[in-house]
C-alpha cells in the first residue's frame, strides 16, 4: 500500500481536481503583497484587490455566457451556492404564496438534503423527480409536476457519480413555460460541457472552483437579473451587504482570482481537453469491457461527461476491489465505503439492483491523466477483478447458471 | 479505512479458497448473507469419522473484512471437533482482525457460516 498519496494514480477528478500551476501563480500575489480588502476601495490596496475580484467575476460570467458579470455572486463553494439558491428563493417566493419545490432525486446531497430540510420545517412541499435507467429525469413528469405554486425547479447539470448529463435546454424551456425558475447545480459540468444560461433559460446556477483545477473553498452562484425573469433571493448570510447583499462577508481575493483564472484556462483549452479526456476514457472502457466479462456501465453512455466511468463489476464487492487496487485513487458506490452502510442512492434511483450497486466503481479522469496511467489502471483492475471473482461464490453460481434471485437469502 | 496487518494478510493471501462437492460424505455447507446486502459467505467443512474437521474451504463475496473473516474461520475450524468449532465466537474473530466497529457484522456472518455448515453436516449425517 502506498503511503505517499502522490504514488497512487489519481482517478477521482470528480471528487476534486489538483490546482493548476497557472492558477496558483495567479493567486500568489494576493497571498503576499496584495492583501487589501476588496470592499475597502478608498485606497489603492483595496482597489487592487477589488479590480482583481471583478476581473475574476467577469471570467466566471464568460464561462456560462452571461453578458452580465454582476449576476455572479461569490460563495464558499457549490454547497453554499445550492443552499443559497434553494433556501433563498424558498423564503422570498414563499412569502408570495409559492411553496412548491421540484428537485431531481439523483441530485447531490447538498440539494436533496436542503430540500428535505425545507420540507421538514414546513417551508415548502417538495417533488423528487424520478430518473430512468440512464439516470435522466422524465421531462413529461417534470411538466406535470409544475403547478402555479412551484417557485423553483432544481436539476443538476451533470451527476457526480455517473457523469450523466441532464437535458438542460429542454428543462429550461419547460420551466419558462411553466412560469417557474430553473436552478442547476453545474459543479460537475463546468468545463466539460458548454453551458449558455440564456440559451438554456437557466435562472440560477451553482459552480465550484475545486472541480475545475481552482482552489478549494470558493464557488459562485449565478443569479439572473435580465434578460428574462429577475430572480429574487433572501440572503442566508447577513452582514456588511457584500455581493449585492446576497452574501455578506469579506471576499478572499486569492480564491476569487484563482477561480477566475481556472475559468480563463477552460475558455482557452476546454474543447481540446474534452477531446483528449474522452479518448482516454473510451480507451479505458474498451479495454475493460473486452478483457472482463459481465461488467456494466451505469448510466447513459451517450449523455455522459467525457471524464466518467461508473462500472459495476458483477460478483465483486466494490470495497474489496478498491482494497486490491492500492496504486489507484478512486471511489465506489458500495455501501461498505460509506458511513451509513447504504449503497449509492443515485444508482438505487436508477433502479440498479443493490447487488450491482455494491460492485460499482467510479473512475473519473482529467487534465493531467496520461495514457500510461490509464493502461496501468486497466491492468490493475483486470487483475484484481479476476482474482476476486475466483474468490466469489456468486461468480461460481453464475458460471453454473444459477440465478441468484432464485435463492432465498437471509437478508441481514 | 485503516485495516490491521492481520486483516490485510488474509485479504492478500486468503487461506482455503475453494469448494468441496456439496454431496460428498462428511461435507457440511454454510451459505450466509445476501448479495443485496453486499456480502455472501460460503463456508464448507469436511468432517472425518472421528468427528474432527479435517479440512475447510470458503468463497466470499464482500468487503475486505468479510473476506478476511471467512479466511480466518476456515483456518480456525481445521483440526477442531465439530463441538469445538461451534463455540467460535464472532468477538474472537473481530478481535483477531481488529475489525473497525462498522465491520463487526462481517465477523457475525463468519460465525453464522460456521454454525450453518455444522448444522448442514449434522443434518446430512442423520438423514
Ligand atoms: C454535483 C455537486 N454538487 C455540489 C458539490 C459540492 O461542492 P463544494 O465542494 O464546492 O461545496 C459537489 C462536490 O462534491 C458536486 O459534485
Amino acid at each position: 500500500m502506498s503511503n505517499n498519496s502522490q504514488d497512487a494514480i489519481y482517478l477521482d477528478y470528480q471528487a476534486t481536481t489538483p490546482l493548476d500551476k497557472r492558477v496558483l501563480d495567479s493567486m500568489m500575489p494576493f497571498l503576499t503583497n496584495e492583501f487589501g480588502n476588496p470592499h475597502s476601495t478608498t485606497h489603492s490596496y483595496g482597489k487592487t484587490s477589488a479590480n482583481a475580484v471583478e476581473k475574476a467575476r467577469k471570467s466566471i460570467a464568460d464561462i456560462i455566457k452571461t453578458g452580465n458579470a454582476k449576476d455572479i455572486v461569490f460563495t464558499s463553494g457549490a454547497t453554499e451556492s445550492n443552499n443559497l439558491a434553494i433556501k433563498g428563493t424558498a423564503e422570498y417566493y414563499g412569502k408570495q404564496g409559492k411553496n412548491h419545490l421540484i428537485v431531481a432525486s439523483t441530485d447531490h446531497k447538498c440539494v436533496v438534503n436542503t430540500a428535505r430540510e425545507l420540507e421538514n420545517k414546513g417551508i415548502c412541499q417538495v417533488t423528487y423527480l424520478s430518473v430512468d435507467e440512464d439516470g435522466i429525469v422524465d421531462l413529461k413528469e417534470l411538466e406535470q409536476a409544475i403547478t402555479d405554486k412551484t417557485f423553483l425547479v432544481s436539476i443538476m447539470a451533470a451527476n457526480n457519480e455517473t457523469g450523466v448529463i441532464s437535458p438542460l435546454k429542454e428543462i429550461g424551456e419547460i420551466c419558462r413555460k411553466g412560469g417557474t425558475l430553473f436552478h442547476t447545480d453545474s459543479a460537475q459540468a463546468i468545463g466539460k460541457i458548454h453551458i449558455d444560461v440564456n440559451e438554456m433559460n437557466i435562472d440560477l446556477l451553482s459552480i465550484s472552483s475545486h472541480k475545475i483545477y481552482g482552489p478549494k473553498g470558493v464557488g459562485a452562484l449565478f443569479v439572473r437579473r435580465r434578460p428574462g425573469p429577475r430572480v429574487k433571493l433572501i440572503a442566508q448570510m447577513n452582514g456588511g451587504g457584500q455581493e449585492r447583499g446576497l452574501r455578506s462577508g469579506t471576499l478572499a481575493p486569492f480564491l476569487c482570482v484563482g477561480m477566475g483564472k481556472a475559468c480563463d484556462i477552460l475558455m482557452e483549452e476546454m474543447d481540446q481537453e474534452i477531446a483528449n479526456i474522452q479518448k482516454l476514457r473510451d480507451h479505458m472502457w474498451q479495454r475493460l469491457n473486452s478483457e472482463l466479462e459481465d461488467i456494466k456501465l451505469n448510466g447513459s453512455q451517450e449523455h455522459r461527461l467525457a471524464n466518467n466511468l461508473n462500472i459495476s463489476f458483477s460478483y465483486v464487492e466494490g470495497e474489496s476491489l478498491m482494497l486490491g487496487l492500492p496504486d489507484l485513487a478512486l471511489s465506489s458506490g458500495s455501501a461498505c465505503t460509506s458511513e451509513s452502510l447504504e449503497p449509492s442512492y443515485v444508482l438505487r434511483e436508477m433502479k440498479i439492483p443493490p447487488e450491482l450497486s455494491h460492485t460499482s466503481l467510479r473512475i473519473s479522469i482529467g487534465r493531467f491523466t496520461t495514457l500510461e496511467e490509464i493502461n496501468k489502471a486497466c491492468d490493475d483492475i483486470v487483475k484484481a477483478v479476476k482474482r476476486l471473482r475466483d474468490l466469489s461464490p456468486l461468480y461460481d453460481m453464475a458460471k453454473e447458471g444459477i440465478d441468484i434471485n432464485s435463492i432465498e437469502w437471509a437478508e441481514h | 479505512m485503516d485495516y490491521s496487518k492481520e486483516l490485510i494478510d488474509h485479504y492478500d493471501n486468503p487461506k482455503n479458497v475453494g469448494s468441496f462437492e456439496k454431496e460428498e460424505k462428511g461435507v457440511g455447507t454454510g451459505l450466509v448473507g445476501a448479495p443485496a446486502c453486499g456480502d455472501v459467505m460460503k463456508l464448507q467443512i469436511k468432517v472425518n469419522n472421528e468427528g474432527i474437521i479435517e479440512d475447510a474451504k470458503f468463497k466470499t463475496f464482500g468487503c475486505g473484512s468479510a473476506i478476511a473473516s471467512s479466511s480466518l474461520v476456515s483456518e480456525w475450524v481445521k483440526g477442531k471437533t465439530v463441538e469445538e468449532a461451534s463455540t467460535i465466537k464472532n468477538t474472537d474473530i473481530a478481535k483477531e482482525l481488529a475489525l473497525p466497529p462498522v465491520k463487526i457484522h462481517c465477523s457475525v456472518l463468519a460465525e453464522d457460516a460456521v454454525k450453518m455448515a455444522i448444522a448442514d453436516y449434522k443434518d446430512k449425517k442423520d438423514s
